[in-house]
C-alpha cells in the first residue's frame, strides 16, 4: 500500500505509457472502478470527499502500462474547497493523457455539470456512465450513442460492480490514449455574447504570448475575468503566466495585465459585475446540462422513485426514524458480539496450545525463567489475547457496515441525526462564523446527498 | 415584506427558484448543485428533528439545512 498515496506523480509517470485521471461526482462508483481496474483495495465510502488525496494505481492492458489516478469526487471544480482544488489542479496541470469522467446514470443531469466543466479544460475525455443497472430498475433510459454525438466524446456504459462490463471502458481508454488527435472539437459551451467577446479578447493575447492551446487559453481567460485568486495563483505557478502581480518587471506581461483590466471595465460598463459574471457562467453550464439530459434521457416511468420514497418516508419519519436506526445498530452489534464469541474461543484455544508448546520448548532449552516469563507470558500472551479479542468482531463488524453502506442507509442516518448533532455543537459554530466571517461553515458535510441509486 | 424561501415550502409543495443569496461559498455550492433561476424544487422528506429537509430537484434528492435553505429565494 505504500506506493498508493502521495507518491510523486512525476516519478511514476516516466515509467508508465499513459496516465489516466478518474474524475466524477462523489458516490458514482469511481473508487469501485479504480479498485476493479488496478486490483487495489482502496476503501470506498459514501460521503463527499472520500478520496482526499489522489490515489494512484497501475494497470496493464494489451502490453501497455496505464497509471490510473483517482482524483477526489466533486460536483464542480470551480470553487475552492480542498477536494475541488486537488481535482482541478490535477485535471488542469497534471497533464493526464486522458480524463475519464464517471457519471451516475440515475441522475445524469447533475453529473453533467462536472462533465461540461471538464470539457472546458481538456479535449481528452472519455465519459463513463455507471450504474446502468440501477437506471434500468428505475426505468431511466439513456441514449449513450446520442450523448456521445452531442458531446463528441467517447461514451461507455458500465456497471462498476461487474468487472466484465469494464472491458469496454478499457478499450475506449486505450483508443483515446493512442489516437489523441482524433478527439478534437468536442462539445463547446457558449456563453452570452458579451461574455464570449470578453473571453476571446483575452484568449487571443494568451495564445499569442504563451505557447498554450486554444482550449486552455479560453479557460484561463474565463478564470482571469472571474478573478478567483486561488485559481489565478495556480495558473501563474503552473503556466508561468503573470496575472495578478502588479509590479511587473517583464514588460511582456503588461499586455495581459492591461487587457484584463480593460475587459473587466468593459464588462462592468455593460452591467456585468464580477458576481453576475460568475452566476452567468454557472447558470449556462446548468442549463446546458439540462438541455443535453432532455435530449438523451427518457423517463419511462415518472413515478420511478415512488417506492423508494415511501421507504424513505418511514426511515426518516419522526416516529420510526430513530427507533429503526437504533434497532439496526443493535442488531449489528448483537451479531458482532455474539458471532465473535465462537471464533474468539477458537483463537484462544489455538494460541493457548501454542503457548504450552512454547513453555515446554523454553524449559527444554534451559531458558532462564525471567526471560521466558517475559517473552511468553508477557509479550506472546498479551499480543494473542488482543488478537483473539479484537480480530473476530472487526472481521464481522466491517462487512456488516459495508452492507449498510451499500444499501444507502448511512446518508439516511446522517439525515436523521444531523439536527441533533447541530444542536449539540451549534453555539460555537455560529460564534466562529460571526467572528471570522469564515468560509468554513461547510466543513461538516452540511448537505447530505441521498444516493437513491441504492437498493432499499 | 417577507421573502419566500424554500424553508417556507410545505412538504410536496412545488416552488421555483428565483435567486440564491448568502456568502460566496454557500452560494457557489448551491448553484453548482443546479439551483439556478427557474429550477423547480420540492421538499419531500423531513428529518426527525425537523431540520434538515430533503428536496427533490433536477432528478436528484438533496438534504438542505434551514440555515442554508434561507438563502434560496423563491419566485
Amino acid at each position: 500500500m505504500s506506493n498508493v498515496r502521495n507518491k510523486k506523480q512525476e516519478d511514476v509517470k516516466q515509467k508508465c505509457d499513459y496516465t489516466v485521471a478518474l474524475a466524477g461526482n462523489p458516490n458514482v462508483g469511481k473508487s469501485t472502478i479504480f479498485n476493479n481496474l488496478t486490483g487495489m483495495n482502496q476503501h470506498t465510502g459514501n460521503w463527499t470527499g472520500k478520496t482526499v488525496a489522489n490515489a494512484t494505481g497501475n494497470f496493464y492492458y494489451r502490453g501497455e502500462k496505464y497509471q490510473f489516478v483517482d482524483i477526489p469526487g466533486t460536483y464542480s471544480i470551480m470553487s475552492n474547497s480542498e477536494e475541488e482544488e486537488i481535482a482541478r489542479n490535477y485535471i488542469c496541470f497534471g497533464n493526464p493523457d486522458l480524463t475519464i469522467v464517471v457519471v451516475d446514470a440515475t441522475c445524469l443531469e447533475r453529473n453533467l455539470n462536472l462533465v461540461l466543466q471538464i470539457t472546458e479544460i481538456t479535449d481528452n475525455i472519455v465519459l463513463c456512465v455507471n450504474l446502468l443497472d440501477e437506471a434500468k430498475k428505475k426505468k431511466i433510459k439513456i441514449d449513450l450513442e446520442k450523448l456521445s454525438t452531442i458531446l463528441n466524446v467517447p461514451v461507455v456504459g458500465v456497471i462498476a460492480r461487474k468487472k466484465k462490463t469494464l472491458n469496454e471502458l478499457l478499450k475506449a481508454t486505450r483508443k483515446a490514449c493512442m489516437y489523441k488527435s482524433e478527439l478534437k472539437q468536442i462539445y463547446k459551451m457558449k456563453y452570452n455574447e458579451k461574455i464570449e467577446n470578453a473571453i476571446s479578447g483575452i484568449k487571443e493575447i494568451l495564445v499569442d504570448k504563451y505557447n498554450i492551446n486554444d482550449k486552455l487559453a479560453r479557460w484561463v481567460a474565463l478564470k482571469m475575468i472571474e478573478g478567483e485568486e486561488v485559481i489565478l495563483k495556480e495558473i501563474e505557478k503552473n503556466l508561468k503566466i503573470q496575472i495578478i502581480n502588479e509590479n511587473l518587471k517583464d514588460c511582456n506581461d503588461t499586455d495581459i495585465f492591461n487587457i484584463r483590466k480593460k475587459t473587466l471595465n468593459e464588462l462592468e460598463n455593460n452591467g456585468i459585475t464580477k458576481e453576475k459574471f460568475k452566476e452567468e457562467i454557472v447558470s449556462t453550464i446548468v442549463k446546458n446540462s439540462e438541455e443535453i439530459t432532455k435530449k438523451v434521457c427518457e423517463f419511462e416511468n415518472k413515478d420511478y422513485a415512488k417506492r423508494d420514497r415511501k421507504i424513505d418516508k418511514v426511515l426518516t419519519s419522526k416516529r420510526y426514524g430513530i427507533p429503526i436506526m437504533v434497532l439496526f445498530l443493535l442488531v449489528i452489534f448483537w451479531i458482532t458480539i455474539v458471532g465473535a464469541n465462537y471464533p474468539s474461543q477458537l483463537l484462544f484455544a489455538l494460541f493457548g496450545s501454542i503457548q504450552e508448546k512454547l513453555i515446554n520448548f523454553a524449559t527444554y532449552i534451559h531458558c532462564p525463567g525471567w526471560l521466558s516469563d517475559m517473552l511468553i507470558l508477557g509479550v506472546y500472551q498479551t499480543v494473542t489475547w488482543v488478537v483473539s479479542v479484537m480480530l473476530p468482531p472487526m472481521a464481522i463488524f466491517f462487512p456488516l457496515f459495508t452492507i449498510l453502506e451499500d444499501l444507502g442507509y448511512l446518508p439516511r442516518i446522517a439525515f436523521n441525526m444531523d439536527g441533533f448533532f447541530k444542536k449539540a455543537c451549534c453555539s460555537r459554530k455560529t460564534d466562529d462564523y460571526h467572528v471570522h466571517g469564515s468560509d468554513k461553515v461547510g466543513d461538516f458535510p452540511y448537505m447530505v446527498i441521498f444516493n437513491l441509486s441504492n437498493i432499499f | 415584506m417577507s421573502i419566500k424561501t424554500i424553508n417556507e415550502l410545505g412538504i410536496e409543495e412545488i416552488g421555483i427558484v428565483k435567486k440564491v443569496r448568502g456568502n460566496e461559498t454557500i452560494k457557489r455550492r448551491l448553484l453548482d448543485l443546479g439551483l439556478i433561476e427557474g429550477t423547480i424544487i420540492k421538499p419531500v422528506l423531513v428529518s426527525p428533528s425537523g431540520d434538515p429537509r430533503a428536496f427533490e430537484f433536477r432528478g436528484g434528492l438533496i438534504a438542505i439545512r434551514k440555515e442554508d435553505g434561507k438563502n434560496i429565494e423563491l419566485k
